[in-house]
């Protein structure tokens, strides 16, 4: 069976889905459902000082006896902020290690910040966290935070929320032919045929979160994503014809064509 | 009464046994339990940090509270 393997545990969905941007919770379970996501993102923030103790909260939703949670550290500026947050993700969901970690560069772009990624990733790897790194699709940055021990990489396709789909194969493709660990696409995918072409480009996994949650039907687009992320992934094992301006071989025989007096 | 920072926002505890004598009850710290208990989050699936370090559950029923501690109370929500 084609598993994607992050940490030692093998995981038949190739989709990662995020949980934010729902309208409520019971739409983020059925979309997330309908997604057939086992690895899904979570934030980390302070409690509403004013809510409603009775509120449900997002873990009796989504319970980590169900799904692998990956506490991110989305808003995250700083290698400080990103790694206090990290701790206590760790100790909120009692010891869990593997995080995804992103260090923006820019509240507009939210563009990642490498220089403080790598820090940040370093340190979270000494403390014995297993790191899902977000970052750009630069080939050297993917490259150096495998190096310091990042178990996955996760260059974007285009910017967070943007949904402008994948924007620079070429690089993504260098990353993959480098990388020894699983390269996740994260971010900017938009559609049902961005994920597919991620994952006919090689990649072990995508992951996305406003594509489904902004889509007009959440729940069918999770649908959709499964289906393009598993279509692509077959494609991509099964590889491609080569891409030819014409054709000088069509599909049906070129003999016994009726109305042919030469008799060939 | 205990004045600390939670989230960012100052916030009035009463002492453990303030009200109950007069004269040395300053001195009486707060554990982390008994200020959740008084904001409501008792039973809740948090994480705690106390000036910059974490809380271990564990340690919840120490009184280590005082006067001026920034406290981060943090639960999982929805985020991609």
């Amino acid at each position: 069976m084609d598993k994607l393997v992050i940490a030692g545990k093998a995981y038949s969905s190739r989709l990662l889905v995020g949980t934010g941007k729902y309208r409520d919770f019971d739409e983020t379970r059925v979309a997330v459902d309908a997604s057939g996501a086992e690895i899904i993102t979570v934030a980390i923030r302070r409690t509403n000082l004013g809510q409603n103790p009775e509120e449900p909260s997002l873990l009796d939703v989504l319970p980590p006896s169900q799904y692998t949670l990956l506490p991110n550290t989305a808003g995250c500026y700083t290698v400080e902020d990103a790694v206090r947050t990290l701790r206590l993700a760790r100790e909120l969901l009692d010891g869990h290690t593997l995080v995804k970690l992103e260090v923006l560069g820019d509240p507009k772009t939210l563009y990642p910040n490498i220089v403080e990624t790598l820090k940040a990733a370093e340190l979270l790897i000494k403390e014995g966290f297993q790191v899902m790194v977000y970052t750009s699709d630069d080939p050297i940055a993917a490259r150096q935070l495998e190096e310091i021990g990042c178990i996955a990489i996760m260059p974007l396709a285009s910017l967070i929320g943007s949904g402008m789909g994948i924007l620079n194969p070429w690089n993504l493709q260098i990353i993959i032919e480098n990388a020894k660990v699983p390269v996740i696409v994260d971010a900017g995918v938009g559609t049902a045929s961005d994920a597919a072409i991620a994952m006919e480009l090689g990649c072990d996994g995508v992951l996305m979160n406003t594509a489904i949650a902004a889509a007009q039907n959440p729940v069918l687009m999770a649908s959709a994503m499964k289906k393009a992320v598993e279509a692509g992934r077959e494609a991509y094992l099964a590889g491609r014809m080569p891409k030819k301006l014409y054709s000088a071989s069509p599909s049906s025989p070129v003999e016994g064509v009726i109305g042919n007096m030469s008799g060939k | 009464m205990i004045q600390l920072i939670v989230n960012g926002q100052p916030q009035l505890v009463p002492s453990p046994d303030s009200g109950t004598d007069s004269g040395t009850t300053n001195d009486a710290r707060l554990n982390i339990r008994q200020l959740l208990e008084h904001m409501g989050l008792q039973g809740k699936r948090i994480a705690v940090e106390r000036n910059g370090e974490i809380v271990p559950r564990s340690q919840f029923d120490q009184p280590m509270l005082a006067s001026g501690d920034k406290l981060e109370i943090v639960v999982a929500v929805g985020g991609g």
